[in-house]
């Protein structure tokens, strides 16, 4: 077929001097069949049903889009007050100087970097693994691409309940940075660990996370992409979910030319709890879309997934969101709501709501709504003395409270919302 | 305190004509009140002093301590001292009605150039006031109106005049949707804030609410007009002969 022809074409034209990084056998193995993988798929193009939306030329170009650094003045870096251990990069590269020790009581941090020199490792059984379950029954070529050649990234292996969470730092330091990042995260039984991530991370930025999360452990996941405009990001977080399991991950984004973050997650458990959460704040050329799929495959397993937009200027934002119930999946409770305010006429919310239900007693539900300030708020807020924009920010607060109120950490949460309520000061000028 | 002159009405969207001349003085300390029946122009009177959309002044004034509302925003207008007690409050989810307020109050002296209040000031009064008008404190907590009943929302666009010590309170059928316990709580509330330095214009159907705010001029209006203006002498002849023979007496 041509078109497959002209995609194979693209893809070996992109990995044309594009060798896999050194390492050890079992990186080695892994990374081989990821490329093998990426190189069977081919990377995404506009006519993929999976990228309608989004149009995927700038993630996968030779060259680099290159993006100014962002400068935040007298902003305070995101989680600037939560009591965390800071693992910093630059443009992907691990910042030893600005990072904290890499220690904690019931959680070992590896570099990928160190890991994967080692023939023996216990990732070897996981790396790759959740990304390559993630790719049935839709291909995400971009994820393989990541696990092929990505050669810096964190190996955490929790054992106990982490003091405190795990903060990723994500620094930009050139205007063409192309970055890939792969952390891989096994939550042992009973386990927990939180962790954050933030910052503007590159010019291109493609970045995996895999979590497994066994038997009675609990993940939580909040990240913030910051008000740096001009970069583009492709993030897939993959997790997969043991018995009475917990699994929540919320993300603020404001700005951005292009986000694509990817959630898919599989509940394997019975009893598995997964939220999934996002709160964009877009403006002007921004376009950021929300990919998730989540698969119940065992018996009394819940998700949720909870997505809002406010968007203006001509701002798009995209929700493609599934809920795929296996067989036997008996006893789900399946949520899922995905809404936009826009401010004006101009941006636009494309929502591609999925219910895919093999089992026959099971609770699931979905809505997707897209809708304008309400009028008769407004008036009442101004009529009482609130000026228009400030009325306005209130009543887009208000609109991201059900997402934000997702995240189950108060403090992390409190700190969000300040970090909104400054943005959305700082974009009235 | 407010003088409207000659205010003709119509509906934007439509060739609609709602005031066809209304004039009204109202001194400082003074309380006005303007009944009517259905449709004579009552809250498009409220609505059009307040600044809401919708309508167009094609011809009159209106002026708050002699300067000009019209062509005000409504927070403007509200920072000048108006505040309409909205016959339906409106009710905003996500909001908390504490913080709703405090940004309102805030928000006045901002544009009054005066100092902001701090947290905790703002709780101090806040809390005093709430509890003369039988307002508990998941009440202030919840989002702005969400699930309050009718008297709960009217006691909050009350606590709403009394934070915001307005000089020209416009109370659009406060009354309306009351039991008669809550009537007597409202109008004990708004009596409490009367003052000389502050002015009231009381819209209603009812004589009933006249009983517990009484009133110094009463206006009646029909078809978008003042037909008639006496004392608190002409609510009672409403009550007991209806706006009928009124509205035939002046004819």
């Amino acid at each position: 077929m041509a078109l497959r022809q002209t995609k194979e074409d693209a893809t070996t034209a992109r990995l044309e001097g594009c060798s896999l990084p050194e390492g050890g056998s079992w990186a080695t193995a892994a990374r081989k069949s990821a490329l093998a993988r990426l190189q069977d798929m081919g990377l995404p193009t506009r006519r993929d049903e999976y990228w309608k939306f989004t149009r995927p030329d700038t993630l996968t170009s030779t060259d680099v889009p290159s993006a100014a650094v962002f400068d935040p003045k007298d902003e305070p870096p995101v989680f600037d007050a939560i009591n965390r251990l800071k693992v910093v990069f630059v443009d992907g590269v691990f910042d030893p100087e600005a990072s904290d020790d890499l220690a904690m009581a019931g959680v070992k941090i590896e570099r990928l970097e160190h890991a994967a020199e080692s023939d023996i490792h216990w990732a070897k059984e996981l790396y790759g693994q959740l990304e390559i379950n993630g790719q049935t029954p839709v291909q995400r070529p971009l994820a393989a691409m990541n696990t092929a050649f990505a050669t810096d990234g964190l190996i955490i292996h929790v054992t106990e309940k982490a003091a405190r969470p795990i903060s990723l730092i994500y620094n930009h330091g050139s205007d063409v940075s192309d970055v890939l990042l792969h952390h891989l995260i096994k939550v042992e039984p009973g386990a927990e660990l939180t962790v954050l991530e933030n910052g503007p991370a590159a010019a291109r930025f493609n970045k995996v996370m895999e979590v497994e999360v066994c038997d009675g452990a609990a993940f939580h996941h909040v990240r913030a992409q910051g008000r740096d405009h001009e970069r583009r990001a492709v993030t897939h977080l993959f997790g997969r979910l043991g018995a009475e399991s917990t699994f929540k991950s919320f993300t603020l984004t404001a700005n951005g030319v292009l986000t694509r973050n990817e959630v898919v997650l599989e509940l394997i458990g019975d009893d598995s709890v997964a939220h999934v959460a996002g709160a964009a704040l877009g403006d002007g050329d921004f376009h950021h879309d929300d990919t998730i799929f989540i698969t119940h495959d065992a018996v009394n397993c819940e998700s949720r997934q909870v997505f809002k937009k406010v968007l203006r200027n001509g701002a798009t934002g995209v929700f493609q969101g599934k809920i795929l119930v296996k067989a036997g999946a008996q006893k789900t409770d399946g949520y899922q709501i995905s809404q936009a305010l826009l401010l004006d006429g101009d941006s636009q919310f494309l929502a591609k709501p999925e219910l895919e239900i093999y089992a026959d007693d099971v609770a699931c539900s979905h809505g997707s709504t897209t809708g304008a300030i309400d009028d008769e708020a407004l008036f009442y807020l101004k009529s009482r003395g609130v000026p228009e924009t400030e009325a306005q920010d209130l009543l887009v607060k208000a609109f991201l409270a059900e997402a934000i109120d997702e995240i189950e950490n108060e403090e992390i949460s409190e700190d969000l919302t300040a970090r909104l309520e400054g943005w959305l000061v700082r974009r009235r000028g | 305190m407010l003088e409207i002159k000659n205010l003709h009405v119509k509906l934007e969207e439509e060739d609609k004509i709602i005031l066809k001349g209304v004039s009204l003085s109202i001194g400082a300390g003074e309380v006005h009140a303007i009944m009517g029946p259905n449709g004579s122009g009552k809250s498009t009177t409220s609505y059009v002093l307040s600044g809401r959309d919708g309508y167009e002044v094609t011809e009159g004034t209106v002026t708050l301590n002699g300067e000009d509302i019209l062509e005000m925003e409504p927070e403007e207008r509200a920072a000048a001292g108006l505040f309409l007690a909205f016959q339906y409050p409106v009710e905003i989810p996500g909001v908390g009605n504490m913080t709703f307020l405090r940004t309102a109050v805030n928000a006045q002296r901002k544009a009054r150039g005066e100092e902001e209040m701090s947290a905790a000031d703002f709780l101090k009064v806040i809390r005093a006031k709430a509890k003369t008008l039988k307002i508990d404190a998941d009440m202030l907590k919840r989002p702005v109106n969400v699930g309050f009943s009718g008297g709960e929302k009217k006691r909050n666009e009350i606590l709403q005049m009394a934070m915001l010590e307005p000089k020209m309170c416009i109370l659009d059928e406060t009354d309306s949707g009351l039991d008669v316990d809550a009537m007597k709580l409202v109008a004990e509330g708004v009596n409490a804030l009367r003052d000389e330095g502050r002015s009231f214009l009381v819209i209603t159907h009812y004589q009933r609410l006249l009983d517990h705010i009484k009133p110094d001029v009463v206006h009646i209006m029909a078809d978008g007009r003042i037909v008639k203006t006496g004392g608190p002498e002409l609510a009672l002849e409403v009550e007991h002969n209806g706006y009928a023979d009124i509205l035939a007496e002046v004819a």
